[in-house]
């Protein structure tokens, strides 16, 4: 589980959040992406779209499985990557990169704090993979 | 008394393991009996008897009593027939059915494993390239089961990017059996499905269109609709901030008529039949969906692209599988699993030996033979709708269609459809659909026969 | 390229040495036609349509001749596996023999030729083959009525669905939710959607069939109905199943049945005697009409007795006279499932099917397939793994765990057969087992056959431990190896272009 970046917060469905202000980028991890195989398609939000905690974001497909995105935060969609539309394979190769999903301003930044650190996700993966 | 599966006299000729093998499989698995095999199935379920019905029969017995069934019906075969109505006897070149004899495309499964399926596969490929050329529209599915219900995966479709409006317009001249089967299938999704009607030259009532259009997410409008008549789709299309669907019975009209997505539709569903598949009572046949690029996420069913295999060579796929339900499950696009594969190679064989110039002779002879009966019978009956037609009209005597048809029938003449099973205040009223197969005799014969029938009846 | 393959091990399905073949719009040359009119006789009019009407000439479509359209195709159809040629295992799919009376019959000139909308009087014959076709089927479900119309499987769940709804809606309420196990098929849960209902999952156990307290407790006012294939995916019977239609009717609540796997009880026992109140069946598995590739099916339904009004029209009725109507007068049902009359001509293919085989026959076909199943998981167990160990009828489901220790997993496996001559079993399903390899023969192969294929799973499981690598990067011998899936989704070409 090594290089998972100690400045992002995770969330138990695997998606990551890296906080400036108050403004966060969001993706998937360096796990889901291997668990999911070769992404073939990322369906993602409007900009302007308003996000609750928990929200479905979107979603991505491989081949042969879709797994929804859900927000790890509360917010505005402020962004969202065009390039995935193209090269979807940009969440394999650079998830925490270039695959990046959406930014978003964060409405209620205290809710970070309910998310994982690096650390405790490692730990996570570790739990759920074994199983 | 159940028969023993070991008496060599139950040996059927399907089934090859033998009262000699059977012994010898049981002492492999380990028990004394096939019965045991079953034990998991409760005893008080279990038939302690046979299954009351006919059979074993030899393939004589089945030939006598299928056959003399078959003799029952009246048919194309012993009479010159003028149905359409949705299904339209058109020349079927020899070789379609022979290449559908082939033991590799009739036993073969959904081809899922791309290695040994790449005969299916490319020719699913093929025949998507013929429906969008056809059609002009940019992504079209290896198949639905028939035009009815790629109606109604249409207006699902539409329905789901339709940004939660709840309406869909369809014309009451689109196959009244079509918007019936709609019907069925929306009934518990909160769909309203508002019907506009037709203007006297039988064409669709542009104003009454316009103002259904309202809060609607898609209007689905049949040409050559169930009137015959064709629609235009440049007017139609002219109405904004509507998903246009094309919904086409009669598939040979396309070799000649222009194609709904150069004059602005978004989707065009229909059945293809027509494309060389006899009407067998209507079934199988095979429905089409074809649909501009950015829909085809959406797309209901089977897609196969284009890729390369490990060593480079250019191969092809089932694709965007995720957007079906061995996938996404409860939110797919459509529940539909097994298609119309065989029917739709049926088509695509059809469409590649006419091709070019003899889609557009086939849709040419039509056009041209329905005119000269047109002409002729407007000597003597009411055409009701004076719309541009392609191979099919509605006539109008002063007597009840079912009358005139009967008597048609007396001289071996299937002569059309009554179109008072379909409309009310249409008694007098029926549908004549015209081929490639008619020759000019028959046109002739239909003529005088019809006009004889009408003068008796005076 | 070939490989070492262990010999009297191969079986003859696969298509080695088969050529490539061009798109049948790369043959086109201009000027080749493959089809002749006969020539205009009616004097040619012009200027019938108006110009906005007319297309110009279709762009790029093909040009060729009838020897081109038919190497073309022969060429295409050698790149197909397919049951005519062997053993081809899929589970869930009853790939079994295809007899050609049920073509010939198929193809008489008064069935083929007739017409739809042509008048019932006109049509005596069709309907007397569909009434006799009910008859047939309702003594095989042990039900009252069957509706026809569906043409596929999924199209016979969603009419079942839309019935239960209509008739749960006709006493007040049509309530919200129906009931899946997770071991089902995955058009289960979408003709539930479509037909209105939200989908609950209810686990299986450990022997891969449903507990009744897990029914028990998820069964209230709000279930419509539970789905439930017989036997399972897994090819195991829910021996409960009678108990399960006692919890669901005492909530008022319906139990369907996906009839998908009927060739494992056919004539052995009956669903209409289990309790159960509405089950569709693939005619195209169980009654043999050929699976051409992905379709045409047929999908119809049986129902028990209180679903009867809401089945859908027209159907099909005998009179006293012994003349038969289609019956349109059916103030309850849900409508018609499709333009038409179903897909009649599949349908004549499945009653001459039950003729050829009589209740004999069918009683027979379970019994064989049933043993031949059974006689593939004896001589498989051990070498692959057992995940659900439940005796098991028509299928067996292994798994891959015994070869991922080596590294090679169940696709490796599946496109390892292929150069063994064989056609793969099912892979990755159902759901419930981690890397599914889903087994079922059918009644319609040899015992030399089933030697054959399980000679090529053994040696394949040798290969596993010996030289993983070989098997890792199979197929060695088809015509193309291991397609780049993620390009195709990626960037989807889906026709061709000029």
């Amino acid at each position: 589980m090594a290089n998972t970046p100690e400045d992002n917060r995770y969330a138990k469905s695997h998606e990551y959040i890296h906080v400036e202000g108050d403004g966060g980028t969001i993706g998937i991890t360096h796990y889901a992406q291997k668990e999911l195989g070769d992404v073939v398609f990322v369906e993602l939000p409007q900009v302007g779209t308003q996000l609750e905690m928990g929200d479905e974001l979107g979603s991505i497909e491989s081949v042969k499985a879709v797994s929804e995105l859900f927000s790890p935060v509360s917010g505005e969609v402020t962004e969202v990557n065009e390039a995935l539309a193209d090269k979807p394979e940009l969440v394999n190769t650079d998830p925490y990169g270039d695959g990046w999903m959406i930014k978003i301003r964060l409405s209620s930044p205290d809710e970070v704090d309910e998310l994982m650190t690096a650390e405790d996700y490692d730990d996570y993966v570790l739990a759920e993979s074994g199983k | 008394m159940l028969p023993n599966p070991t008496d060599p006299k139950n040996a059927h000729r399907y089934i090859p393991n033998s009262s000699d093998d059977i012994p010898e499989m049981l002492r492999v698995i380990g028990v004394d009996s096939i019965d045991r095999l079953f034990d998991s199935i409760p005893s008080d379920v279990k038939l302690n008897r046979l299954l009351d019905i006919p059979g074993p029969w030899s393939e004589v017995e089945s030939r006598r009593w299928f056959r003399q069934l078959a003799a029952r019906n009246k048919t194309a075969v012993d009479h010159v027939s003028f149905l359409g109505g949705g299904a339209y006897a058109h020349d079927q070149p020899a070789c379609i059915d022979q290449l559908l004899l082939r033991a590799e495309f009739l036993t073969s499964y959904t081809p899922y494993q791309p290695e040994v399926s790449q005969g299916t596969l490319q020719s699913i490929f093929e025949y998507q390239t013929h429906q969008c050329l056809l059609t002009g529209l940019d992504v079209a599915n290896a198949s639905l089961y028939d035009g009815s219900t790629a109606l109604c995966e249409a207006v699902l479709l539409t329905e789901r990017v339709g940004k939660e409006k709840k309406r869909v317009v369809i014309a009451r001249s689109v196959h009244p059996q079509y918007t019936a089967t709609v019907r069925t299938y929306v009934q518990n999704l909160g769909i309203d499905i508002v019907e506009v009607g037709w203007k006297s030259d039988g064409r669709i009532d542009l104003d009454a269109l316009r103002a259904a259009c309202d809060g609607a997410f898609a209007i689905a409008v049949q040409s050559p609709n169930f009137l015959g008549v064709i629609e235009d789709y440049d007017a139609i299309a002219s109405i904004p901030n509507v998903t246009k669907i094309a919904v086409i019975t009669e598939a040979t009209s396309l070799g000649i008529l222009a194609p709904p997505g150069a004059h602005g539709f978004d989707i065009a569903v229909g059945e293809g039949q027509a494309w060389g598949i006899p009407t067998q009572f209507g079934g199988p046949y095979v429905g089409f969906m074809v649909v501009k690029d950015a829909l085809k996420r959406h797309m209901p069913g089977r897609l196969v692209g284009e890729t390369v295999d490990v060593d480079g060579k250019r191969a092809y796929v089932l694709t965007l599988a995720t957007r079906e339900q061995h996938i996404r499950r409860g939110k797919a696009t459509s529940n539909i699993c097994t298609n119309e594969a065989l029917i739709a190679l049926g088509a695509n064989i059809y469409l590649s030996l006419m091709g070019k110039n003899g889609l557009r002779e086939v849709g040419e002879q039509c056009l041209q033979k329905a005119a000269y009966l047109r002409a002729k019978l407007g000597d003597f009956v009411e055409l009701p709708f004076a719309g541009p037609v392609y191979n099919e009209f509605v006539v109008r005597t002063p007597f009840p269609a079912t009358q005139i048809l009967g008597d048609l029938e007396h001289e071996k003449i299937l002569g059309g459809i009554p179109l008072g099973d379909f409309y009310q205040g249409h008694d007098n009223d029926f549908l004549v659909a015209v081929t490639e197969l008619h020759s000019r005799e028959q046109l002739d014969h239909y003529a005088g026969v019809l006009r004889a029938a009408i003068s008796r009846e005076r | 390229m070939t490989e070492v393959l262990e010999k009297e091990t191969t079986g003859t399905a696969t298509p080695q040495g088969a050529t490539r073949e061009r798109l049948i719009f790369e043959h086109s040359k201009r000027g080749r036609r493959g089809y002749q009119l006969p020539a205009l006789d009616v004097p040619a009019v012009e200027n019938l349509l108006p110009a906005n009407l007319r297309r110009a000439e279709i762009a790029d479509e093909v040009e060729v001749s009838e020897v081109d359209v038919i190497r073309h195709f022969t060429r295409l159809s050698k790149l197909n596996v397919s049951i005519d040629a062997g053993l081809y295992p899929l589970g869930s799919c009853t790939m079994k023999h295809n007899p050609r009376i049920n073509e010939e019959i198929a193809r008489t000139p008064g069935f083929a030729l007739s017409h739809p909308l042509q008048a019932d009087h006109q049509v005596q014959g069709n309907l007397e083959l569909l009434w006799w076709l009910e008859q047939s089927l309702k003594e095989i479900f042990g039900m009252p009525r069957v509706t026809l119309q569906p043409v596929a499987g999924a199209h016979g769940e969603l009419t079942a669905i839309l019935m239960v709804h209509k008739a749960l809606a006709k006493g007040g309420n049509a309530r919200k939710y129906i009931l899946i196990p997770d071991s089902a098929h995955g058009t289960n849960p979408a003709s539930a959607a479509f037909a209105g209902y939200q989908v609950k999952e209810l686990k299986s156990n450990s022997r891969g069939t449903l507990d009744l307290h897990v029914l028990e407790e998820a069964v209230n006012e709000d279930v419509a109905a539970l789905m439930i294939t017989v036997p399972n995916t897994l090819g195991v019977f829910e021996n409960e199943i009678q108990a399960m239609a006692k919890i669901l009717h005492a909530k008022g609540a319906y139990l369907y049945c996906d009839g998908a796997n009927l060739n494992a009880f056919v004539g052995v026992a009956r669903p209409g005697d289990m309790g159960i109140d509405v089950i569709h069946s693939n005619l195209h598995k169980t009654f043999s009409t050929p699976h051409g590739g992905g379709g045409p099916g047929a999908g119809p339904v049986g129902v028990s007795e209180r679903l009867i009004p809401f089945i859908p029209t027209p159907t099909v009725e005998r009179r006293e006279d012994g003349t038969f109507f289609l019956d349109h007068s059916h103030p309850h049902s849900i409508g018609r499932m499709r333009a038409f009359n179903g897909n009649f001509n599949v349908l004549v293919r499945a009653l001459t099917y039950m003729r050829s085989m009589g209740p004999t026959g069918l009683r027979r076909i379970a019994q064989i397939a049933v043993l031949n199943a059974n006689y593939i998981r004896a001589r498989l167990k051990g070498p692959y793994y057992l995940p659900y160990d439940a005796p098991s009828l028509h299928e067996v489901v292994f798994n891959d765990k015994n070869q991922t220790a080596h590294d090679v997993h169940t696709l490796d496996i599946a496109k390892r057969l292929m150069d063994y001559g064989f056609h793969p079993p099912t892979i990755y399903f159902p759901l419930i087992v981690s890397g599914a390899l889903m087994i079922e023969p059918t009644e319609s192969e040899p015992k030399e056959e089933l030697d054959a294929f399980c000679d090529a799973m053994l040696a394949i499981a040798r290969e596993c431990e010996e030289r993983p690598e070989l098997v890792r990067s199979a197929p060695h011998t088809t015509p193309v190896r291991r397609l780049d899936e993620a390009r195709a989704a990626r960037q989807p070409v889906l026709r061709w272009k000029k």
